[in-house]
């Protein structure tokens, strides 16, 4: 969910009569909810779309602190501003633990990263929108990282040992960063001055399609999904997880006395679903592209930070390399 | 001054020093050079302000006008806060920001060491959670200040820099003014003499380790955040930190 269109590599599905000896054991494994584990064979297809979907994952818990880190500095009490810290130290944790998962597949941290500098990896198209009031920090602990729980949720079931193990933890702190969003929300909606009241929502007009379109293009539109679901890579189409957060989103919504800008909103009892309008998919697109209205800052101030912290990473190694040296000598 | 009063200001300087610290070290999010830095920062950062809450929470009660903690926080100017100069300094390199945390870390571990064992139980009951989280942040800079300095060229020359740099800021965290003298007296605060030569001691000997040279004890000294008289940048400090509770009065919850 962090991860959106993540390329496969594969233009159609193989039969198992088509598959080798060992593409074929594996997907029995795969079929039998079997967990792969790092030092088994895996196709290298799956490999590489593990690689491109944990890296985009790890890479949007990184941006991801960026938006926050926008209002940590202004957060209103010391309660908010413990809780937005923790929440923050929270998400490099994820991130490193996905850079250590993906790692077990044979990538490279550094590699990653630099891809993602060079505009040839993706992160979350989510964190290309601008936060621009506090409530903010509540309709994205709500809405984003309630959209990335339905995704992930799922994913604590994905076919990859490393990979699941990670979202079964990270689940549980993203429910509770949830949680506290949605309070932050609660607590302005109800005490809050006609001010505070306004501002949340701003916040949820502005995030409510950004965060639907988090969950990717429509399945007929996303070509690598099938792929992935036979990988079990992917447990749920797009469509389907888009769903089941409208569907738990919106009695939360009307919890908070709030609206959501689509007037074709309604429940529909013959689904049992929210029935919602389009989503604009050329800026979903455009965002992907690049053309968001944080697409630039985002990345130029990570690459920033990674560049500029060269020569504190090289001192390291400088300073540990002559401590082992130094070591060897006296031993 | 009654004794309440003074231990009422130093509760300040305690919790002030720890709240700016940990609101510079917060506007590195996302901007550290590695992303375990990014967690050992918001790690400190977090525990800073975590003490600075118990700190305010117990002035607040002494000082029982009304205000809580955030009050406290978010409703004083600069020339009210307490701090000491060296936490109020801009991140500038890594290099800056890890030499003001070794700088600070060395005075906030010996003064939390010395605060458990205080008369005032309140006080040494918030020092004792504290001491443990200072322990790991001198830790923690006392290792980047040896790898900076016996890293690489580039690097030795940034923390000898920066150690130049804030030089001037170290004379007030290991010279007592009047206040720091009568809580030790009162048997709360730590010896004032010990103190400086816990801090020059332990600074000179991860210096030395760390292959950098410090400035003279009796060098000139940029003193005042004590007494409420700051550099330029804590007013800008606080017009981040205090912009929602100031631009909405009215709002009583957040």
């Amino acid at each position: 969910m962090y991860a959106q269109m993540v390329d496969t590599g594969t233009k159609r599905l193989k039969t198992l009569e088509e598959m080798s000896p060992e593409e074929r054991d594996f997907q029995e494994k795969v079929d039998a909810e079997t967990k792969i584990e790092a030092k088994n064979w895996m196709p290298d297809g799956y490999r590489k779309t593990l690689i491109r979907q944990i890296s985009q994952h790890a890479h949007s818990e990184i941006v991801g602190m960026l938006p926050e880190g926008n209002w940590v500095t202004r957060a209103p009490t010391l309660k908010r501003k413990l809780q937005l810290m923790a929440k923050i130290q929270d998400e490099a944790g994820h991130g490193l633990y996905l850079y250590s998962a993906m790692e077990t597949l044979g990538a490279d941290r550094d590699e990653e990263i630099q891809k993602l500098h060079d505009g040839k990896a993706k992160y979350s198209s989510i964190f290309n929108y601008p936060t621009l009031n506090w409530s903010d920090m509540g309709a994205v602990g709500w809405l984003v990282d309630g959209a990335a729980i339905v995704n992930q949720v799922v994913l604590q079931r994905t076919s990859y040992g490393p990979y699941s193990r990670a979202m079964v933890r990270i689940c549980k702190e993203e429910s509770f960063h949830q949680r506290q969003g949605y309070q932050i929300l609660l607590d302005m909606m109800r005490e809050g001055t006609q001010e505070q009241k306004d501002m949340v929502q701003d916040s949820i007009n502005r995030l409510w399609w950004p965060a639907l379109m988090m969950f990717g293009p429509h399945d007929d539109e996303s070509p690598n999904s099938q792929q992935s679901m036979v990988w079990k890579i992917k447990r749920k189409s797009n469509d389907e997880l888009r769903q089941m957060f409208i569907d738990q989103t919106i009695p939360q919504l009307e919890f908070l006395g709030c609206t959501v800008p689509d007037p074709d909103l309604k429940w529909n009892e013959e689904r049992g679903h929210y029935d919602f309008g389009d989503i604009d998919w050329k800026e979903f697109y455009d965002v992907l592209k690049g053309d968001g209205p944080c697409n630039h800052e985002r990345i130029s101030t990570r690459r920033k930070a990674i560049d500029e912290g060269a020569w504190v990473r090289e001192a390291a190694v400088a300073y540990a390399a002559k401590q082992k040296q130094r070591a060897a000598k006296a031993a | 001054m009654t004794q309440q009063q003074v231990l009422q200001e130093y509760l300040l300087r305690l919790a002030d020093s720890d709240m700016i610290l940990g609101q510079r070290l917060s506007e590195l999010t996302g901007k550290a050079p590695a992303v375990e830095e990014e967690l050992a920062v918001m790690n400190v950062a977090l525990d800073l302000v975590g003490q600075a809450r118990n700190w305010y929470e117990y002035a607040a009660e002494l000082i029982d006008d009304g205000r809580d903690a955030d009050k406290l926080v978010f409703l004083r100017d600069a020339h009210d806060y307490r701090n000491l100069l060296m936490v109020e300094q801009p991140n500038d390199d890594y290099a800056v920001t890890i030499a003001r945390q070794f700088f600070f870390d060395v005075w906030h571990y010996f003064t939390m060491k010395s605060l458990v064992n205080a008369s005032d139980e309140r006080v040494a009951n918030i020092a004792a959670k504290a001491v443990k989280e200072a322990t790991y942040h001198l830790r923690r800079s006392s290792e980047w200040v040896k790898r900076m300095g016996d890293g690489t060229e580039e690097s030795h020359r940034r923390i000898q820099d920066a150690f130049n740099l804030l030089w001037r800021f170290t004379g007030e965290l290991v010279t007592p003014d009047e206040i720091d003298q009568a809580m030790f007296e009162a048997g709360i605060g730590p010896d004032p003499e010990q103190l400086k030569q816990d801090w020059f001691g332990m600074v000179r000997e991860v210096a030395a380790q760390a292959t950098l040279t410090t400035g003279e004890e009796d060098a000139w000294m940029y003193m005042g955040g004590k007494r409420g008289e700051h550099t330029e940048h804590l007013g800008h400090i606080l017009a981040v930190m205090q912009f929602l509770p100031r631009a909405y009065p009215d709002a009583t919850t957040w």
